[in-house]
């Protein structure tokens, strides 16, 4: 397990587990149309790109079939790959035009700013009308990791498509804001912007949580 | 109860810049504000430490456990495209 610590503090676990092989060596073997490399990457990242899918599509079929196209893509387009990205930016990209194909969506108009809070929390004079309480650190090391995964699950699959699309891609997949935006194809600001809510979402379900602990 | 100066940020301001902050995306100006603030104001570092404590969370999210015989399913398709080309 691998850690990244940025500047400002926050600690980021990555989702993928220790490698035996790196995804560039498996990448020279998959080019000489060695399976076993294929099936090892299927196993490094069919969940990851499944979970992606099914975050920007509501039919579970849809999502499989635009997976199971990015293979196709994969094994058509393996010589091309440059390894200008790394190997994971490089599936994610090629599974998100999938899906969009798709669902054909807009994704470069210019977000509005929303407020991330609930408006009604602030006073008159903008500043919090109730006191925002301490998580106690310890609070969220006695409580069970493993119990809270079902509640953040539910709450990253409440959120707006978009804004769950970048959670999924910065905080769960740990990739950087720059490698995100290539995935979907949107700009720095946007991708802030969806983050902040989705962040704020996130923060405003597992609060509840806390409450009851 | 916070004093407050002539610049200094409101608590729904300082909320808003959190995730700029983290990305270390302020200006040198934005962010003294806000640091002033956070010192200042208990609920806003709060805020801030609930976020860091969601995205931690959030990154220890485990990927669901692959379907059975789904890596044997996508090697025969694998199979019939490298054929294929």
């Amino acid at each position: 397990m691998s850690e990244n610590v940025t500047a400002s503090g926050v600690c980021r676990r990555r989702s993928t587990l220790r490698h035996v092989e790196t995804d560039a060596e498996l990448l020279g073997r998959l080019q000489s149309g060695d399976e076993q490399a294929f099936a090892m990457f299927v196993k490094r990242y069919q969940m990851p790109m499944l979970r992606l899918a099914c975050s920007m599509v509501s039919d579970q079929a849809v999502a499989e079939e635009a997976v199971q196209d990015t293979w196709i893509g994969v094994v058509r387009g393996i010589d091309r790959f440059e390894g200008r990205s790394s190997l994971k930016t490089w599936l994610f990209s090629i599974l998100v035009n999938r899906v969009r194909s798709a669902r054909a969506l807009e994704h470069q108009r210019r977000l509005p700013r929303k407020p991330s809070v609930d408006p009604d929390r602030f006073d008159a004079s903008g500043h919090w009308a109730e006191p925002v309480e301490s998580w106690d650190d310890a609070l969220a090391e006695r409580m069970d990791a493993s119990a809270l995964m079902p509640v953040l699950w539910g709450a990253l699959n409440g959120l707006p498509p978009r804004q769950r699309e970048i959670v999924l891609l910065r905080d769960v997949e740990g990739l950087s804001s720059d490698e995100a935006c290539d995935v979907l194809g949107i700009r720095a600001g946007n991708q802030r912007i969806l983050l902040h809510r989705g962040r704020a979402g996130l923060r405003e379900i597992l609060a509840s949580e806390m409450k009851k602990a | 109860m916070l004093s407050l100066r002539r610049r200094d940020l409101l608590c729904q301001q300082a909320i808003e810049l959190l995730t700029e902050y983290l990305e270390g995306n302020l200006s040198r100006g934005q962010k003294r504000r806000l640091e002033r603030h956070l010192l200042a104001c208990p609920n806003c570092s709060n805020y801030l430490e609930q976020i860091r404590i969601t995205v931690r969370l959030t990154g220890a999210m485990e990927a669901e456990e692959l379907a059975p015989g789904a890596v044997d399913d996508l090697t025969e398709l694998y199979r019939r495209w490298r054929d294929e080309d």
